[in-house]
């Protein structure tokens, strides 16, 4: 059993076999040694990384050398000469190529036998049934946005059946995020354990300065520097009607730079620099390398127990920050019952073929389980959002309404399709899952 | 503990696990949640929203008519931009119609608490709206975005009821010209 692979040399594994071949006092109670389970990692296990930034080349990293080969990363961006300092698979000669296919091609030359497949793409281009593919997806990404649309589509992939959630569907979500010197890592299963919109308070707000203090009495050289982006940018349009402000334009930021000074200058407040504008405008943390890879390593490492199972994993949120000596521990975020994304566990609706909109109306105002009121009901056709019906918006209501008489099928809803329903009875819009009667 | 292990069989080799699920991405949180808050908007009768596209409700204009105050018969349109970031971040609104106001000034900048540093999830589309209603019935010198109608309304309030009138019958408040939005 010691080959698994051509490019396999004699005590490739051994160290990972020591981990997956027997028990140990860490592994789980119900943790059984054997060696098919390298044979899992090796040849089975899928993992998809997203993001191929300061996380996702440590990620990268990280799966190939500890024996993850089907590996896919996404990224929609290219290499950029502020990149280098730390994500270490680009090199000057790649810049401004595509960073998924550089880091892939960096990762499959140095790791024998590794096979990581790139995709130049945003995340948002890619439809359920690719996400479905993969046992494990591990997040290196640097937006909330991003990290709440990831959720929301491992979210979707959940089956239930009588509104019990089937296991198989699960694809356990790992995340992670760094800011400077303090960084997370979490475990998410999702349905089952906290998800990112259950802990959505756990992200610092936008900072967002109140506009009267921008506009008349600024303190801080941010004060300034927010005043030249809302106020004066939009009025002395310095580079043209419509041409929004670009942070990695150094122009831009030159232009930004120096009226934030003439205003700063007029209040008598220290500080502006080139720096702090740019800071400011692209709302920059700056990114510290270790941090990147002390993150990346617990996410690897979850992925690893998670594909093994030879260890629990994180429970489920692990905090870091070596701002001033080092501090880390680790806690159980809670799943919220009312939580808007994952607490949902759609209910069937089973209507004939035939029936009209009409009917699915009257079904949730008259069935004695649901007794809605005024129900406003919306569904996603074909990537798109269409409202059905909605009554609280006469303009809307009469527009809608000539969608009563319509089948659903006409409506261009298909078996399985989800809708979303919002009532005054309930406290957060829920789901509903379409089935056609035969 | 999910045991993924395990699992695997019934996943090898990447084959689908929930064949029944749904083959479309859910509504986004922001898209559940916008659904919730138009379904319940509960206007003041001052108030109106258009929504030039019915399937788009995260893009829509607010009508504001007041029937007191400096603003009485005067028509006010704001645009609402509600992004996917939303309840998380605030929705960004515009003052479409020129206003002589302290609290908007002639970019159509608005300032109002909820909308940027006291902006919370828990507040809704309803919210917002009455918050803007209420910055015609009182208009706030303390933070002023146009200062010179702030001076104005704190030193002289004859003066700028005039200035408001003059503004909304459409002309001229010191050099700058205000287009005509009196109710027809
Ligand atoms: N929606 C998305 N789809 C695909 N990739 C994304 C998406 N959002 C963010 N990313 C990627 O996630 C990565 C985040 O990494 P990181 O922030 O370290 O890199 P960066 O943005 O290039 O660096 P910096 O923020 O320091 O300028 C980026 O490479 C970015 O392109
Ligand atoms: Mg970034
Ligand atoms: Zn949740």
């Amino acid at each position: 059993m010691e080959d698994s692979g051509s490019t396999d040399w004699p005590g490739r594994w051994k160290h990972i076999r020591r981990l997956l071949e027997r028990s140990g006092p860490f592994a789980h109670p119900d943790f059984e040694g054997s060696p098919e389970i390298l044979e899992f990692m090796l040849n089975n296990c899928k993992v998809l990384v997203i993001g191929a930034g300061g996380l996702g080349c440590e990620i990268l990293k990280g799966l190939a050398l500890s024996g993850f080969r089907n590996i896919d990363v996404i990224d929609m961006d290219t290499v950029d000469l502020s990149n280098l300092n730390r994500q270490f698979l680009f090199r000057m000669k790649d810049i401004s190529r595509d960073k998924a296919t550089v880091a892939a091609e960096f990762v499959n030359n140095r790791v024998p036998g590794c096979n990581v497949i790139p995709h130049f793409k945003k995340i948002q281009d890619y439809d359920p049934s690719f996400y479905r593919q993969f046992h494990i997806i591990i997040c290196g990404l640097d937006s909330v946005i991003a990290r709440r649309w990831m959720n929301g589509m491992v979210l979707s992939l959940l089956n239930y059946e009588d509104g019990v959630l089937d296991p198989s569907s699960i694809i356990p979500m790992i995340d992670g995020g760094t800011e400077g010197f303090k960084g997370n890592a979490r475990v998410i299963l999702p349905g089952m354990t906290a998800c990112i919109d259950c802990t959505l308070d756990l992200f610092p707000p936008q900072v967002n300065f109140p506009m009267c203090t921008i506009a008349h009495t600024p303190r801080l050289p941010e004060h300034c520097i927010e005043y030249v982006k809302v106020f004066l940018w939009p009025q002395e349009k310095p580079f043209g009607e419509n041409v929004g402000i670009d942070g990695d334009d150094p122009r831009h930021i030159q232009w930004i730079f120096e009226k934030a000074q003439d205003r700063a200058d007029q209040f008598n407040i220290k500080g502006v620099t080139y720096r702090l504008t740019q800071g400011v405008v692209k709302r920059i943390i700056p990114a510290v390398a270790s941090t990147n890879a002390v993150i990346s390593a617990q996410c690897v490492t979850e992925a690893f127990k998670l594909a093994s199972s030879c260890c629990n994993p994180l429970n489920n949120y692990m905090v870091f920050n070596d701002t001033d000596g080092l501090y880390t521990y680790t806690y159980e975020a809670e799943k919220k019952e009312d939580c808007p994304a994952c607490s949902q566990v759609p209910q069937a609706l089973s209507f004939k073929k035939d029936a009209v909109l009409q009917d699915l109306v009257d079904h949730l105002k008259n069935s004695a389980s649901l007794q809605m009121r005024e129900p406003g009901i919306t569904a996603t056709v074909n990537g798109k959002n269409k409202t059905l019906y909605m009554q609280s918006v006469e303009a809307i209501r009469k527009r809608t309404k000539e969608n009563l008489p319509k089948r659903l099928s006409e409506l261009g809803l298909t078996d399985g399709q989800e809708l979303v329903v919002a009532d005054v009875t309930t406290p957060n819009a829920v789901i509903f899952k379409l089935k056609y009667e035969v | 503990m999910l045991n993924l292990y395990q699992l695997r069989q019934q996943k090898k080799d990447g084959e689908s696990g929930g064949k029944s699920a749904g083959s479309q991405k859910r509504a986004s949180a922001a898209q559940l949640r916008i659904t919730k808050d138009i379904s319940e908007l509960n206007l003041p009768k001052t108030c109106k929203t258009e929504f030039p596209d019915e399937d788009d409700l995260l893009n829509f204009k607010l009508i504001i008519q007041p029937d007191e105050g400096y603003y009485k018969n005067g028509r006010f349109s704001f645009s609402f931009k509600v992004g996917p970031g939303y309840p998380h971040d605030a929705p960004k609104v515009k003052c479409e119609t020129q206003v002589y106001h302290p609290n908007i000034d002639l970019e159509g900048n608005v300032c109002l608490n909820i909308l940027r540093e006291d902006w919370k999830p828990v507040l809704t589309i309803n919210s917002i709206i009455y918050g803007l209603q209420f910055l015609f019935l009182e208009p706030n010198p303390e933070d002023p975005l146009n200062k010179e109608a702030a001076e104005v309304l704190q030193s002289n309030k004859r003066l700028f009821e005039q200035n408001v009138y003059k503004s909304m019958r459409g002309g001229y408040v010191g050099n700058t010209y205000f287009e005509r939005c009196l109710k027809a």
